[in-house]
């Protein structure tokens, strides 16, 4: 494999769409970094340029250090030692690399040491580091807490911890406990005000702590005694090294082994405030969600592209029946499938995390200064947009790695049933990308209502108006027929007024949904590039064809009074 | 303790794939046929001098590399890794040089631009010439002493210098005082990734030479940044500016001429074909008894 960044020209498109440019002046502020310090942009070819530069260092990294590496950290992964967790040897290995090459904290703003990067940019490292190890990505991009810290935290918590971050200190999100997973609402770890010592005390235990060791944790704890709902958590910042946090346990997990998945104790364990008390769930760690699903649907693309690489590579290479098994219409069609699903979901993924840039950049704004109507309107707009984006592009990318993953062990035959392959590594670290950070279940619980209040049928009916060349006018008015049919289930299911019945029929409208919408992502994308999208944009639209024409089928059908038969 | 380090890098082509095309008619290395990279071992000792950086706060790492216009890509890929800044050698009077007149350009250079250095640290050898020749001779030109084949410093302090080096069979640890030559193997210590601010900060580096011809700084994109920060104007030296004695340069001073590159392909004649059979076995153990390969 070459260069992760330079040898993935499909990326390496991304990173130059037109919004680009919005998203850089805002970042730059107009670019008033410029003569303060001496790697700030003077502009936008100039940031462009700065950003492809960066990625590349990290491609290098991922193609020398990372990759070569994730066999060893798998079969080794990191142990439990006297309430500590010791990483795989070759982790200290990636983890040294990337913060030598200045990859830490890599949004934060100058001041604090961060490089000031756009998020759209963390995404295609993220992607990469996965591509190259998934269950390093675990680790690395918990960095990404830092962006909670910096919209919440006050100047004092900035100053102290940002730097650490930035200079390669690594952080944690202390969320979930034995009997809080996904209904977090029931997290009781203890938080309670320390008056002689002027601090919080955390007292209690957590569990399924990705990276629990970490320098710097965000904890969600119960503040208001007596409370039993989402409104008594607050958010807290805990530094390890004031100690308190002990490791219980790793977990011995079925992929993702370079990432240590812990059980951890807090025994009077000193904390600060982050942010207002009671807010902890309702704001922070929704906020610090969205964030961390941006960042699994990029370690999902990273396992697909791997996925694909590994396929196409093995397939290439291996003959029976005197040719390469590539030739076969029967492989060829599944590496086809894998690539159609990864440049479409890797098209929604920087959409999404586009929409994220623009309205987080203007949110950062806003904080030192007031914002004109205009940008007011345009922060809206692209936060809800990112809203309902994030939800499609965590479920429908993780859902894709999982197929994707799947499809390269079956390429590689008998031999990726054997342990010797990389694609097995793939198929394990793929299976929890749909479960964390809210299962694809969940994601279709926050997609719902998008659905059901027309906002992504209004997006694609905007997408139907971009034009095209005459080359793909047919794909578009496929797609408008795709269209017609989400639009008519939708109406079908809500005519029904039964919510049992809507619920059951949300992840097939979610399914739709996100096929369309990645339909005409790739359509936008193959209409600038065709050398590099043509392809995908064809399998993919009869992909995507049959996906909404089966679940308009099931929905056709599907009426309230089934229901019992779908109970157990 | 401050050191004053200079690396000296070599700008090689990657002889790693060779085609028919690698040499020229003349019997040198024909360099627009491959590819050019930074060579391999002078990152080994790239790390070296970084590490002593790190270790001793104020310390400066400075480049030495001699080559056309285009080498000066060694002194940014240096600076993209933490290196403080560099000098291209270059002058049609140095073109053609072997190891001695490269040793003598690079050593008259040093006395100019580094006459209180502390550490002057070069890879083993360069993959193109695999003499192993320049650092050694650089070290007797200035009168320093040397070490050969470095694995690892093990402390550099108060003027002298523990290092584990290389030798047949094992590794031994010497000590010197400084100032010294160190070459560095490429079993050593990997060189760190280019680091992200640095990049940002020193892509627009550029040697006088890679300028096109008839033109300025001032005559390049963002000119005012080349006004406002003088570190991206990396610095170059002829043989004038050094002093040298012509007659010691390129290939006037070289006596040594290439006569041929070219890949060796090994052929099947020269392999064996050895049964399982306990004979043929305690043949082979034999040979490799004899030959030191094994035992």
């Amino acid at each position: 494999m070459a260069n992760y960044y330079s040898g993935v020209p499909e990326l390496m498109f991304e990173m130059n769409n037109p919004l680009m440019e919005r998203i850089a002046q805002l970042k730059e502020r107009d670019y008033e970094d410029k003569d303060k310090y001496d790697e700030a942009p003077q502009d936008y070819a100039d940031a462009l340029d700065n950003y492809g530069r960066v990625l590349d260092i990290l491609g290098d990294i991922a193609e020398n250090v990372i990759a070569p590496n994730a066999e060893d950290v798998d079969a080794e992964g990191p142990h439990c030692e006297n309430g500590r967790v010791r990483y795989a040897s070759k982790t200290y290995e990636n983890m040294e690399a990337l913060k030598k090459a200045g990859l830490n904290g890599m949004t934060m703003p100058r001041r604090f040491g961060g490089l000031n990067l756009p998020i759209t940019v963390y995404t295609a490292a993220n992607e990469m580091v996965s591509a190259a190890d998934a269950g390093l990505e675990n680790i690395w991009s918990l960095q990404d807490c830092i962006e909670t810290l910096y919209e919440f935290g006050n100047e004092d918590q900035h100053n102290r911890f940002i730097p650490r971050v930035c200079e390669g200190e690594t952080m944690s999100m202390d969320l979930t406990e034995p009997d809080a997973g996904s209904d977090l609402q029931s997290v009781m770890l203890k938080a309670t005000f320390d008056e002689e010592n002027n601090c919080w005390r955390l007292n209690g235990c957590k569990r399924f702590i990705t990276n629990g060791d970490s320098d710097i944790h965000l904890v969600l704890a119960r503040s208001e005694a007596g409370t039993r709902d989402g409104r008594g958590l607050s958010m807290f910042i805990y530094d390890k090294r004031d100690g308190g946090v002990d490791v219980r346990r790793i977990e011995n997990k079925m992929g993702i082994h370079g990432s240590p998945t812990t059980e951890l104790v807090y025994k009077n364990a000193k904390a600060e405030l982050c942010g207002d008390r009671k807010l902890g769930l309702i704001k922070y760690v929704m906020a610090l969600m969205n964030g961390a699903r941006l960042g699994i649907a990029a370690q999902s693309v990273g396992i697909s592209q791997a996925s694909y690489n590994e396929a196409l590579a093995y397939a290439k290479d291996r003959k029976q029946f005197g040719k390469a098994i590539i030739e076969f219409p029967a492989v060829y069609e599944m590496i086809s499938n894998i690539k159609a699903k990864l440049d479409a979901g890797r098209a929604l993924l920087y959409q999404t995390s586009r929409y994220v840039d623009v309205y987080k950049a203007l949110d950062d704004i806003a904080r030192s200064r007031k914002l004109t109507p205009e940008e007011r309107a345009e922060q809206k707009k692209f936060a809800k947009l990112a809203d309902a984006f994030t939800p499609l592009a965590k479920g429908m990318n993780s859902e894709y790695a999982n197929q994707n993953a799947y499809d390269c062990i079956q390429v590689h035959g008998g031999s990726g049933f054997m342990l010797e392959y990389a694609c097995q590594r793939l198929y394990r670290d793929a299976r929890i990308t749909s479960i964390y950070e809210g299962t694809t279940q969940l994601q279709t619980v926050a997609a719902i209502r998008y659905i059901t209040n027309g906002f992504y049928s209004s997006v694609i009916q905007e997408f139907e108006n971009i034009s095209t060349t005459a080359e793909f006018g047919a794909y578009l008015d496929r797609m408008k027929a795709m269209a017609c049919k989400l639009n008519e289930s939708i109406a079908a299911v809500k005519e029904a007024e039964n919510q049992e019945l809507l619920d059951i029929c949300s992840r097939h409208l979610y399914d739709m949904t996100g096929s369309i919408i990645m339909s005409h992502l790739l359509l936008q994308n193959a209409t600038k590039a065709p050398e590099l999208f043509a392809k995908s944009l064809n399998v993919y639209v009869n992909l995507a064809e049959s996906e909404v024409e089966k679940n308009y089928n099931w929905i056709r059908r599907m009426t309230a009074d089934q229901l019992d038969s779908y109970k157990k | 303790m401050s050191l004053k380090i200079v690396v000296l890098a070599k700008q090689v082509p990657d002889t790693r794939n060779v085609g028919p095309d690698a040499m020229t008619p003349e019997g040198t290395v024909n360099r627009s046929a491959l590819p050019a990279i930074f060579n391999p071992e002078d990152m080994n000792a790239l790390e070296q001098a970084l590490r002593l950086k790190d270790e001793n706060p104020g310390s400066t790492v400075t480049v030495v590399t001699m080559g056309p216009g285009r080498a000066a890509e060694v002194i940014r890929e240096a600076m993209y890794r933490g290196a403080d800044g560099g000098y291209l050698l270059t002058d049609r009077a140095f073109a053609g040089a072997d190891t001695l007149a490269t040793s003598y350009a690079l050593a008259t250079a040093i006395k100019h631009v580094a006459p209180d250095v502390d550490l002057i640290i070069g890879g083993r050898q360069a993959i193109d010439g695999d003499t192993a020749q320049v650092g050694p001779q650089v070290a007797e030109k200035l009168g320093l002493n040397q070490i050969t084949y470095t694995e690892e410093i093990l402390s550099c302090k108060d003027g002298r210098i523990t290092v584990k080096r290389h030798i047949d069979g094992g590794v031994e640890t010497v000590e010197s005082a400084l100032p010294l030559v160190l070459t560095v193997n490429g079993s050593a210590a990997p060189c760190r990734p280019r680091n992200a601010k640095l990049v940002m900060k020193y892509k627009r580096a550029l040697a006088p030479m890679e300028l096109e011809k008839d033109t300025t700084y001032a005559d390049l994109p963002y000119a005012d940044q080349y006004e406002k920060k003088p570190y991206l104007k990396i610095g170059q030296l002829s043989c004038a500016d050094v002093n040298a004695d012509l007659s010691q340069c390129g290939l006037a001073g070289s006596p040594t001429k290439v006569k041929n590159v070219e890949n060796i392909v090994f052929k099947a004649k020269e392999s064996k074909v050895l049964t399982s059979s306990d004979a043929d076995m305690n043949g082979l153990i034999q040979e490799l008894l004899a030959n030191h390969t094994i035992g």
